[in-house]
């Protein structure tokens, strides 16, 4: 149970990062801190204690292994972090551009 | 040593390197942390047993490392400003999260405890995983068979990404070559 709590404090200093942080860049460092609390949550949910990975190995007595679910969902949400973290980039990228500051106490006119 | 106590280790390793990601001034020593925080998530993925997910979290915290740095510190590079927030709000911020993390203990002492999952779907998946789809990684049997629409949808997400990703590049691209103001 402790390792639930320390994953959902490591959340909750990326939701810190959200709500107290002005900069662009320390903003998307917040989401992906986020999102490794997340993935981490869902595997440790997974294992089983003494169980071995889910690869079945020729020859050898099938034991126990891991929950494959998780693992196998994980992934899926591992890659597309990475098409959302280069859209926020880009996003971030346009943005600079537009205002010429990473405040974005300073980026007040969205319209236009 | 067993399992959880790498973990506890690891996972406090993560939180300080969040913590210090966050509150660094120089951008470039932020983005190093959260690689090392995803390099961490790398290795909590091994111990847990499934080395596939620290492979693709390896790969993700390299090409996550290369798009940060090569778009904010060659051109842009900056501190962060002195933050003008109030310490009150930052405490107040605190507080509150503080407060939830309490709050929601309770949540977690329901959960199954660490070590013992539930498995009822996955059962069927490591029983008849190789005789159903004739592969030995159970993993990539869920992936590419069981839950193969899945996959689908989440290639339909990434290629949304890129394009989302290269529709905004262009235009910034077509309007610095073209002088014209969007």
């Amino acid at each position: 149970m402790i390792l639930y709590i320390l994953c959902f404090t490591l959340f909750l200093v990326g939701v810190y990062g959200l709500l107290t942080k002005r900069d662009l860049i320390k903003l998307i460092l917040s989401l992906a801190i986020m999102g490794y609390a997340v993935n981490l949550f869902l595997v440790l949910f997974g294992y089983r204690s003494g169980a071995a990975y889910p690869i079945v190995t020729e020859g050898a007595a099938p034991g126990p292994m891991v929950d494959p679910l998780p693992q196998a969902l994980v992934l899926t949400s591992i890659v597309i972090e990475l098409g959302t973290t280069a859209l926020l980039v880009a996003l971030a990228i346009r943005l600079v551009e537009k205002y010429k500051t990473f405040d974005i106490h300073k980026i007040r006119r969205l319209f236009g | 040593m067993p399992v959880e106590t790498w973990l506890y280790f690891i996972l406090g390793f993560m939180i300080v390197g969040s913590v210090i990601a966050l509150e660094i001034r120089d951008i470039l020593s932020s983005v190093v942390a959260i690689g090392v925080v995803g390099l961490g998530v790398s290795v909590a993925f091994l111990f847990l047993q499934a080395p596939d997910l620290a492979i693709v979290q390896f790969l993700f915290e390299i090409f996550a490392m290369v798009i940060l740095i090569r778009a904010f510190v060659k051109k842009d590079y900056h501190m962060e400003t002195p933050a003008r927030v109030h310490g009150i709000l930052v405490g107040v911020s605190i507080l509150t999260l503080v407060a939830v993390l309490v709050a929601s203990i309770p949540v977690f002492r329901l959960l199954p405890a660490f070590g013992e999952p539930l498995m009822e779907t996955s059962r069927h998946y490591v029983d008849h995983g190789l005789s159903d789809t004739g592969a030995a990684n159970l993993v990539s049997a869920v992936i590419l068979d069981y839950r193969a629409y899945d996959t689908l949808g989440e290639v339909t997400v990434l290629f949304t990404a890129v394009l989302g990703t290269m529709t905004i590049l262009r235009i910034r691209r077509a309007k610095n070559g073209g002088g014209k103001d969007a």
